[in-house]
């Protein structure tokens, strides 16, 4: 008769064991990607479309970010319509000299332009972009009519 | 010049690092891609950090390991509300063991736009020494 003893926590290691670490990291995966679903609103499908951007808002304003290595201000070309924003520009990699050998090339150069419609109207006299330390950062005015506004409740 | 056209580029995901060691503080952690390459004199890395700053990077050379280590700010303020995300802000941090002896006391580094180049000068010693074989 074979007795298997164990430990008082032998769950803790049991479900740490390499065989379940693959399972973790899927139910992680699934968490995140649940998470992401549920807030937002206009949740466009993954465009995979060249950048990846965050489009965030407050009362007054649409927040653009996106990560932009390697590429200067003005070699990011950005136009706006009331309701939409394109993000265009090339990402140039240096070519080094002639004795270069390389061990790793990962980083890649090239074409991008993306359009994203947004979920309001903007103002587009007063939009501004920024873009430091390689990442882009649009402020994007709401046009007043895309702005909550108060109304009173009246009594009678 | 072969091509006219520049090819578009593509989109690539944000890759986090496989096996972090545990942080103090909570967050992500990404490993920044690289080019590296040696020319006679020196080796240079050129690494995609984008939102780090100078004074958020720490490099780290000891036994041959190259450490880089840049902290990022998330860019968001308190009021703002998530329409939709397809990346997350995090750290950025990868490990190089450098076959090379390098010359610690002339490693440059220069941040620009996000991106670091690290250049990393070889001692005079390992720079290769041509062998002419005689015919006997």
């Amino acid at each position: 008769m074979l007795l298997f003893r164990r430990g008082p926590d032998w769950q803790r290691s049991y479900f740490r064991s390499p065989f379940f670490e693959e399972f973790n990291r899927m139910q992680r995966e699934l968490d995140r990607l649940s998470d992401s679903f549920s807030r937002g609103v206009l949740r466009e499908e993954f465009a995979g479309v060249f950048p990846l951007v965050n489009v965030m808002e407050d009362g007054e304003r649409y927040f653009i970010r996106a990560e932009l290595p390697g590429i200067k201000a003005d070699e990011i070309d950005i136009s706006v319509t009331s309701n939409s924003i394109s993000i265009s520009g090339e990402r140039k990699i240096a070519i080094e000299g002639e004795g270069a050998k390389y061990h790793r090339r990962e980083r890649e150069s090239g074409k991008f332009s993306r359009v994203l419609t947004l979920p309001g109207q903007i103002n587009t006299a007063k939009v501004e972009a920024k873009s430091i330390d390689g990442i882009l950062n649009v402020v994007l005015p709401k046009a007043d009519i895309g702005k909550p506004k108060q109304i009173t409740v009246k009594a009678n | 010049m072969t091509d006219t056209e520049t090819k578009a580029l593509q989109v690539k995901e944000k890759a986090e690092l496989a096996h972090p060691m545990e942080q103090t503080r909570p967050g992500l952690v990404f490993t920044p891609d690289v080019d590296i390459f040696e020319t006679e004199k020196e080796m240079i890395i050129l690494a995609d950090m984008p939102g780090v700053k100078s004074d958020n990077l720490t490099i780290d050379l000891r036994e041959a390991v190259l450490t880089l280590d840049g902290e990022v700010q998330a860019p968001e303020s308190k009021g703002e509300v998530e329409i939709f995300r397809e990346y997350r802000t995090g750290k950025y941090y990868r490990q190089f063991y450098l076959s090379e002896v390098i010359d610690q006391a002339k490693i440059e580094a220069e941040m620009k736009d996000g991106v670091l180049r690290l250049k990393l000068p070889k001692v005079e010693a390992a720079k290769p020494r041509k062998i002419s074989v005689k015919a006997s």
